[in-house]
């Protein structure tokens, strides 16, 4: 386990590569979903306030 | 044939189908990619020249060979939107941009990040690099022109311009190891017939390249989704859609 953490020395570069990797990529899978929400639920809003006129 | 495709490219028949497949498209994605990571980074041998940094090639390939494939699809997107007037082509077109963005993102930086131990550098103003810099600029340049020009179909024919001009830098990314004399080593998996890579570490690459290709799809399609409600949130299927209930009450009331 050790070893393979180290990496055989280049345990900073291997990993950080991965690390940033795992970052923009959820961050970019996530932000449609962020949008998504947001706009469905002003959407919906500006709806039940037509209805209420 | 024309009149499918037709029917197929119409936004709520699009909304509808790629509900369906967007979230299958994601979980193929996350099992190739977590799979390919795995393998990569501890069931292959190291290699002999490279030791263990080598496994930066599982996120670095995919990630700089998709930069280029998605470029390619944003600018053919573009190019049909203009000629053909398409408008899920246009948003295509704008879905492409912040993944490509980041995938060329990734590729400079696992790039500089595997070169410093390799080549002794972080980075070096070389024909690969430097033209791989300058695509990220095309896509932020395409995703700004699109964000700065108040009248949607304005930002839509600029920004479409300004991604299929800049498709001239695609080849010379391509052939930039080739042309000139770079630092870069030449191609791993392309090259026809034989690959220059032992299998033993090929799959997880493999495993990769179509995982990062099912991530582009599958977030796509979630864009996409987002940007055509959107655009068409005045239409009655957006409301049937995002299922408003007194919009189905108007509809059953109407039978």
């Amino acid at each position: 386990m050790q070893e393979f953490l180290q990496m055989g020395g280049y345990a900073g570069y291997v990993w950080s590569a991965y690390a940033i990797t795992a970052v923009v990529l959820i961050a970019t899978a996530l932000w449609p979903g962020i949008r998504r929400r947001r706009l469905h639920a002003a959407l919906r809003k500006r709806w039940q306030w037509e209805r209420s006129e | 044939m024309w009149s499918f495709l037709h029917r197929l490219s119409s936004p709520p028949t699009f909304y509808r189908w790629s509900g369906v497949i967007t979230p299958i498209f994601a979980v193929i994605a996350a099992a190739l990619l977590l799979v390919g990571t795995v393998w990569g980074l501890a069931f292959t041998p190291t290699d002999y020249q490279q030791g263990d940094s080598f496994r930066i090639i599982y996120v670095h390939v995919p990630a700089a060979m998709l930069s280029l494939s998605v470029y390619m699809a944003m600018a053919f997107s573009a190019a049909i939107f203009l000629i053909w007037r398409i408008k899920l082509a246009d948003v295509f077109a704008a879905s492409f941009a912040p993944v490509g963005a980041a995938f060329t993102l990734l590729a400079l930086v696992t790039g500089s990040i595997w070169g410093r131990p390799t080549w002794g550098t972080w980075w070096e103003w070389d024909a690969r690099l430097t033209s791989e810099l300058i695509l990220l600029f095309l896509y932020l340049g395409v995703m700004a022109l699109r964000s700065s020009l108040p009248e949607r179909n304005q930002a839509a024919r600029a920004a479409a311009l300004l991604a299929i001009v800049g498709v001239v830098n695609v080849p010379i990314i391509h052939f930039s190891v080739e042309w000139w004399n770079s630092l870069h080593q030449g191609s791993t998996v392309s090259k026809l017939g034989r690959p220059a890579i032992d299998p033993s570490m090929a799959t997880p690459l493999y495993l990769m390249i179509f995982g990062f290709m099912f991530f582009w799809l599958a977030n796509a399609f979630s864009r996409a989704r987002v940007e055509i409600v959107d655009r068409e949130q005045n239409k009655r299927w957006v409301r049937e859609a995002l299922g408003d209930k007194a919009e189905m009450q108007r509809r059953a009331g109407e039978k």
